[in-house]
């Protein structure tokens, strides 16, 4: 079998997986809507279908099994309560868990599967059972496997077969002639029409079948490849199939035979008997038409059905393309190079000493708007909405749950929040953690919550949202909180912090992402696999993005994961800092001004701050945080304004802005390595490279943002 | 002259194994995703076989097959269930909408093409 059908297999399967636990987390949310079961059941059902064509066995029986107590809750025999769902969502799992086995290889946990399948037995009623156990290759032909006692000698036989389609036979496309060839194919074929049925020439009705056919079989083959010719015929003729020699010990298999054909025909010396009518006659039959035996031949055409199928149309899926994620990527670099290629244009046009540009602005500016449509058309290609990611979280809390001992729920929200397909990919490892720690140290065991009030059910809500051109996650969750103390007590015997050190309460809960940090008591196996927080923190920070957490001591705590929309292009504010062009995002910035003398004030040694309409904010010298060296000694007239994640505002004080425009960026990651207060470069229209700038880098290395925050905190220990 | 042969099934796996089984056998391969789009491709390809699968979105195959059978362009074509429901109820709602005959799923590539064999000669 080639391998890229079972590639596509595999492909299938992640969608078909991913259908299975929406569908699941639906009914466990309470939704038992029909189509939603059906939904599951066609899920697995496919999946049974696919492996069984590719030899998955192992695949193969687990989804029979979960597919058929599926069938029997989609038959209203089988009710969804709670424990059976519970079970579906972990066969759900396990049945993720085989796919990966089966495309990747490894072993899967047998002991666990085992159980799974015992549970799952429990709901199949009896006879169901048994079919679990028939072998799954039916393909190979008409063995009965009841029929061992039957004589295998390859002995030559004559059967005689009296054949005689009824008329609803040619309408399901059957045609006589190619079971003759097939029977053909078995041995010696003796062939005799009998049309002593047919009318005369004028008094036929073409949807008629007057013919019959006496055929006389030699054949060494045994009796059941012969029935097998007719297999898609039977109830649609009248038919028997008399064995030569042996007619008395055939008796009782032909009457088992007749039996299974629903059908009896007597079989006296060739002369058949009208075949009870057991299938309906199909609609398409144009009685209605043709009933008058005198019609003339011509005017007996099957009655069009005209608008039965436009109807079905309504409602389809919008047809969809598979693409190589490499073609769509390259697609990316070209617009990018596009974009720089607009602006370096317009830049060696604006060179030119032409008298009247505005023909050749607007054709400019036409050229720019293209760009960013085709920008934003290739963006969207490669965004994804989270709800697959959210759907695997699930998954991770349910197993942490379990391995903890406790009870947890994860509520989702807005899971149709799309977001660059890479970001989604790299995200799953920090929230996986995150998960995993909520459930672990967060949410309290069932009996403590039960005593402080709290719904025994622990709650994580995980939700996605758009914000200013940026994408927010946020896990939340209605645990015990960060134990500060406590935190604040491990990061100094650990030495991260002094012993003496001032921390606000926002300060202790961020120390959860230095490295080298772990709260468990004892290792869990849990959440304590030797990774901390702090790499969580790295891979969003990888992204472009920031994390950052909230807690209230017994309501919980509320991670926040601000990320960038897409990773190559971006709006950025092209400024100047000591005579060097530098980019800063738009979406960290709020506003920017002009900034006289008597707006700035002195605070402390080295410390200065901006005040803004009565309200002070620190003002921090972008050219002071890079080091870099400024030529006269005018101070920055320019301020940009912006809010870092947890509020706090700051004025980045550089020497002019010049342009707001889209930026590609270019990462700087084994270039140069990390720079603090960089973020990444990139190319500008001149064709000269820019730093872009990461605010919150900048602010953090400031001397006036470190003053303005001791003098807050005095001032917040003064009120207090 | 080359025969054509319509697959319909929600799969694409399936619908590219039964072109991978049945194209060296020197038939021309279509495929569609559900039945509605099944009678678009009846209408459009004029097949001379069509293999579907039962149990599909939008349109399910036994729907398909008796809308197939109302419709100029599909009768007297020979269509073939694929199924994995081995129940008898499912194969006689299918013969009495209007199908040829049925291939139980899973399928291996030889009961395809010997059933292709039966039903196209």
């Amino acid at each position: 079998m080639s391998g890229s059908i079972q590639d596509t297999f595999f492909e299938e399967c992640e969608e078909l997986l991913e259908a299975t636990d929406e569908g699941l987390t639906a009914i466990e949310g309470g939704n038992h809507d029909p189509e939603v079961v059906n939904a599951v059941f066609r899920a697995v059902h496919s999946i049974k279908g696919g492996a069984g064509a590719f030899g998955l066995d192992e695949l193969v029986a687990f989804a029979h099994r979960f597919e058929t107590v599926f069938d029997e809750v989609r038959a209203n025999r089988l009710e969804l309560e709670q424990k059976l769902v519970q079970l579906l969502l972990r066969s759900s799992d396990h049945l993720c868990d085989l796919v990966a086995t089966a495309r990747d290889g490894g072993e899967t946990d047998e002991a666990h599967h085992n159980m799974l399948i015992a549970a799952l037995d429990e709901y199949i009623p009896e006879e169901e059972e048994d079919l679990t156990f028939e072998p799954m290759g039916l393909g190979g032909g008409g063995f009965a496997p009841a029929a061992i006692d039957l004589p295998t000698a390859p002995t030559e036989e004559t059967y005689r077969i009296r054949f005689h389609p009824m008329k609803e036979m040619y309408g399901t496309g059957n045609e006589p002639f190619f079971l003759f060839q097939a029977l053909k194919e078995l041995g010696d074929l003796e062939i005799k029409l009998d049309d002593t049925e047919l009318p005369g020439f004028d008094a036929i009705d073409v949807a008629e079948s007057y013919l019959a056919w006496d055929l006389v079989l030699t054949t060494t083959e045994p009796r059941d490849k012969v029935e097998a010719v007719f297999e898609f015929v039977e109830g649609l003729c009248e038919l028997s199939i008399e064995g030569d020699g042996d007619a008395e010990a055939d008796a009782a298999a032909l009457a088992a035979l007749e039996a299974a054909f629903g059908a009896a025909p007597s079989v006296e010396d060739g002369e058949a008997a009208p075949a009870p009518f057991e299938q309906p006659a199909p609609a398409q039959a144009p009685e209605a038409e043709s009933a008058p035996a005198a019609a003339p031949v011509a005017d007996a055409a099957p009655a069009p059905k005209a608008d039965t199928a436009k109807s079905e149309q309504r409602g389809g899926p919008k047809p969809t393309l598979r693409v190589e994620l490499e073609r769509v990527d390259r697609l990316i670099n070209a617009v990018g190079e596009l974009i720089i290629n607009h602006s370096m244009l317009a830049q060696q046009i604006a060179n030119l000493d032409v008298a009247d540009m505005r023909d050749v602005e607007t054709e400019l500016e036409g050229f720019k708007n293209l760009a960013r449509d085709i920008q934003e058309g290739v963006m969207s290609i490669r965004a994804q909405p989270v709800k697959p990611l959210f759907q695997r979280m699930a998954r991770i809390v349910r197993e942490a749950s379990s391995a903890t001992g406790k009870t947890c729920k994860l509520v989702t929200e807005g899971e149709n929040t799309e977001v660059d397909k890479t970001v989604i990919e790299r995200l799953s490892d920090p929230l996986t953690h995150i998960l995993r720690n909520a459930v672990d140290h967060g949410i309290e065991k069932p009996e403590d919550r039960e005593s402080g009030g709290k719904n025994k059910v622990g709650e994580i809500r995980l939700s996605a949202s758009h914000r200013s051109g940026s994408v927010c996650i946020e896990i939340k969750d209605d645990g015990a909180g960060v134990n500060r103390p406590r935190v604040k007590q491990i990061a100094i015997d650990k030495g991260l912090i002094p012993e003496n050190a001032e921390l606000t309460d926002s300060e202790i809960d961020n120390l959860l992402f230095l490295p080298g940090f772990s709260t468990a008591k004892e290792v869990s196996n849990l959440s304590g696999r030797g990774v901390g927080m702090d790499v969580v923190k790295n891979a969003v920070t990888g992204l472009g993005g920031r994390i950052n957490i909230t807690s209230t001591p017994g309501k919980g705590s509320t991670f926040t994961i601000i990320l960038p929309l897409t990773l190559a292009v971006m709006d950025g504010m092209v400024v100047s800092v000591a005579d060097q062009t530098m980019v800063v995002p738009i979406t960290s910035i709020v506003e920017t001004m002009r900034g006289s003398d008597d707006m700035i004030n002195n605070l402390g040694a080295d410390g200065t701050l901006l005040s803004i309409r009565g309200n002070f904010v620190p003002i921090c010298d972008v050219a002071g945080a890079l080091g870099l060296e400024k030529k006269d000694d005018q101070p920055p007239g320019v301020y940009l304004l912006v809010e870092t994640e947890t509020g706090q505002r700051s004025a980045l004080a550089v020497d002019d802005i010049h342009d707001q425009r889209q930026v590609v960026i270019k990462s700087l990651d084994g270039v140069c390595g990390e720079i603090a207060g960089v973020a990444a470069a990139t190319i500008l229209g001149d064709g000269k490279i820019a730093m872009i700038l990461d605010p919150e880098s900048i602010i953090a290395a400031s001397p006036s943002a470190a003053a303005f925050d001791t003098e807050r905190r005095m001032n917040n220990a003064v009120a207090s | 002259m080359t025969k054509t042969i319509l697959a319909i099934d929600d799969s694409k796996a399936v619908r590219d194994m039964v072109a991978f089984t049945l194209e060296p056998q020197g038939f021309r391969v279509v495929s569609a995703e559900n039945g509605a789009d099944g009678l678009q491709k009846l209408r459009s390809e004029r097949p001379a076989l069509v293999i579907t699968d039962l149990n599909m979105p939008v349109m399910n195959g036994i729907d398909f097959i008796s809308n197939a059978r109302r419709d100029a362009a599909g009768t007297g074509v020979p269509i073939v269930m694929l199924t994995t429901e081995s129940s008898p109820e499912m194969k006689a709602k299918g013969k009495a909408a209007g199908a040829t005959g049925w291939i139980n799923k899973p399928f291996d590539t030889d009961k395809l093409i010997a059933v292709t064999r039966k039903l196209l000669g």
